[in-house]
């Protein structure tokens, strides 16, 4: 062991130096300068600036405001549905991504190309548009399952009222299930704000899992059923191994985008306070109410998430690189 | 570790789906610049109902350019009561679906309006420009604020305020009144959907040498930001916007919520009501109020859409449907 890791060192030293002392690769010491300090430059203006300025006009007030503008009870709410939110999307995600990497790396079939195109759809269309069109399908004045809601609600209604049905099934079941359908709502409310985010989130995990899975092919799984591995075993004790890195790495960028998402989510949301506003509304809503302390306070904790979302990020990084360092390292000491 | 992570999973969603609000509640979709208004009358509202049936109710708000809000509730947002700040985006409400019944505006007293507002200019501190009345907005090299006259009210209202003036000033010579819109739009650098979105730009972002918006928007930037940066100017012309209410009868027969619905609105034309109303600095329409708060409120000639141009539907044909003479000005200036 002590062997194998003493040798990745020398092995990482040896690729970090040769591109440095190589003639032909090799800069002037000041334009290596000029390069650092630019690029240093843009971070901290664009990036680190902007980060602690964040900070900064949140803790204006000092902690007690900040305290109390998070402890209100509509940015509870907001941070209560952003949570909620993305803990029904990233499972969904999850479950597709996976599937559809599967699909795509490990078999041939017709319309492959036209589904890898299709997953980057969310990417390339405006999330504007996005929450425009679940607001023509889910609508219930005008979509296009309108006539189911309306059927529904007049049913409710009529149930309510104790008016006669005019129904072809027993009166007791229009009765008990028209209530729950007749007062369904998909747009302006959790529903809507769940589907949008899953939709702008939908590529993340199969974009990051298809070049992984191809990469690997599909040897090992080959060998797993030739040695007698059902389907599920395959997957648990052979795919997933494999695969467990580049999968986390695909849910944490999927979860900062589902926690973040402004405009699909803007869209179908109704902007009820307390009830349909995720944090990145809450803050745009706070902020237009002058209220910039509060406002920069939750844009805080967003910031906050998204740091700590980076910082696992990393060390999934990290830990993939190793592990893959590892399985090389293995293999090449194989004979 | 892994038969248990789905449970605690299935836990934490059970845990934030949990809090559910089972008490009677009205859901209040109103426009943009209202929200501070409403902040006020809803706890108040709650009291009295509390006091007179014994029972907790909860109003819960929705904000934003009203004719979007109009259209979010026409696609389906489960309002109880729409409070705008034009007929139009009620109108918009029978049109469509039949919301809202056809005769809304007989419903309550003043037209369905508990309060009207004017539209005024802010300037920065000591009106370097020297804006006065509104020839000077369409001077070159001036740079006015406006909110999009498609997506907001109060953009509407300033568009039409402008209008109505220079109609006046013209003899009625609607070729001249176009001349003198069109410039003044050129002059107008970001059109914001919202009447919030243009006061942010215009205070926060410090974009523009005024700012056309309604009196009580003018006189809340004063409180909320300080009267040493800016102030207000009347001119001798302008437009008296009411903002009218109603119940969405559709949505208050599904849920069973009219009575609850009434008594709001009608709490808004109450004494109660109106003192809310006019120290958030809308004019209210009750006088005793009225004058109590004079020196909130300085006359100032006004006209409505319905004294000067014609009424809501001639106004929305001529200028704001597509094509219309707004189109032109914007389109082609």
């Amino acid at each position: 062991m002590s062997a194998a890791s003493s040798g990745l060192l020398r092995k990482k030293r040896a690729r970090d130096t040769r591109f440095e002392h190589s003639n032909a690769t090799r800069e002037a010491p000041w334009v290596k300068r000029l390069v650092l300090s630019l690029a240093l430059l843009f971070f901290g203006v664009f990036l680190l600036l902007p980060l602690i300025l964040v900070f900064a006009e949140a803790l204006r007030k000092g902690l007690e405001a900040y305290w109390a503008a998070i402890a209100d009870p509509d940015a509870l709410a907001a941070i209560r549905l952003t949570l909620i939110t993305a803990a029904i999307a990233l499972p969904l995600n999850l479950l597709f991504g996976v599937t559809a990497a599967w699909c795509i790396a490990k078999f041939e079939f017709r319309g492959k190309q036209l589904l890898t195109t299709l997953i980057d759809l969310p990417f390339s269309v405006s999330p504007v548009i996005a929450g425009l069109v679940f607001v023509l399908v889910f609508s219930t004045q005008h979509g296009w399952f309108a006539p189911f809601f309306q059927y529904w609600g007049t049913i409710a209604s009529a149930c309510r009222d104790g008016a006669p049905l005019a129904v072809a099934y027993p009166e007791w079941l229009a009765c008990s299930v028209a209530p729950v359908l007749g007062d369904t709502k998909i747009i302006f409310a959790v529903p809507g704000i769940v589907l949008a985010t899953v939709f702008v989130t939908f590529p993340f995990v199969a974009r990051e899992l298809i070049p992984l899975m191809q990469a690997q092919g599909r040897e090992e799984e080959e060998a797993a059923i030739v040695l007698g591995a059902r389907g599920w075993q395959t997957f648990w004790r052979v795919t997933l191994p494999n695969i467990k890195w580049g999968l986390l790495y695909g849910v944490i960028l999927c979860n900062a985008r589902a926690m973040g998402e402004f405009g699909a989510v803007s869209v179908v949301s109704g902007h009820i306070r307390g009830m349909t506003n995720t944090m990145p509304l809450q803050v745009e809503i706070l902020y237009n109410e002058y209220n910039f302390a509060a406002s920069f306070a939750v844009a805080s904790l967003l910031a906050l998430l998204a740091l700590v979302t980076l910082a696992v990020k990393s060390w999934v990084e990290w830990k993939a690189e190793q592990s893959l360092d590892l399985n090389n390292d293995a293999q090449e000491t194989s004979p | 570790m892994r038969a248990l992570s789905f449970p605690l999973y299935l836990s934490l969603l059970a845990f934030l789906a949990l809090p559910v609000r089972a008490e009677l509640s009205l859901l209040n979709v109103s426009y943009d610049v209202s929200r501070e208004l409403y902040k006020d009358i809803n706890p108040a509202f709650a009291a009295e109902w509390q006091a007179r049936k014994q029972a907790r109710i909860e109003i819960n708000q929705s904000h934003g350019g009203s004719s979007k809000q109009a259209l979010s509730v026409a696609a389906g947002l489960e309002a109880d009561v729409v409070t705008m700040n034009q007929s139009p985006d009620i109108d918009i409400l029978v049109e469509r679906g039949a919301l809202v019944a056809a005769d809304w505006k007989r419903r309550f007293p003043h037209g369905s309006a508990p309060y009207t507002t004017v539209s005024v200019f802010l300037v920065r501190k000591g009106n370097p420009k020297g804006i006065k009345d509104w020839a000077d907005l369409a001077r070159p090299g001036i740079s006015v604020i406006v909110p999009n006259p498609k997506t907001s009210g109060n953009g509407r209202y300033t568009y039409l305020a402008a209008w109505g003036q220079a109609l006046q000033k013209n003899g009625n010579n609607a070729a001249e009144a176009q001349k003198f819109v069109a410039a003044l739009f050129k002059n107008v650098p970001v059109l914001d959907g919202g009447g919030r979105g243009a006061t942010t730009t215009f205070t926060q972002r410090d974009i523009g040498d005024v700012l056309v918006t309604f009196e009580n928007e003018a006189a809340l930037i004063a409180d909320e930001l300080g009267d040493e940066r800016f102030e207000v100017v009347y001119p001798a012309l302008t437009i008296e916007a009411a903002a009218p209410v109603a119940i969405v009868d559709k949505v208050v027969d599904k849920r069973g919520t009219r009575e609850a619905a009434t008594a709001y609105l009608n709490f808004l034309f109450s004494p109660a009501g109106q003192q809310i109303i006019a120290r958030h600095h809308f004019r209210p329409r009750d006088p005793a109020v009225l004058r109590q708060y004079a020196a909130h409120f300085p006359a100032v000639r006004t006209f409505t859409v319905e004294s000067a141009l014609g009424g809501w539907a001639a106004v929305q044909k001529t200028h704001f449907a597509d094509g219309g003479i707004y189109d032109q000005i914007v389109e082609h200036p």
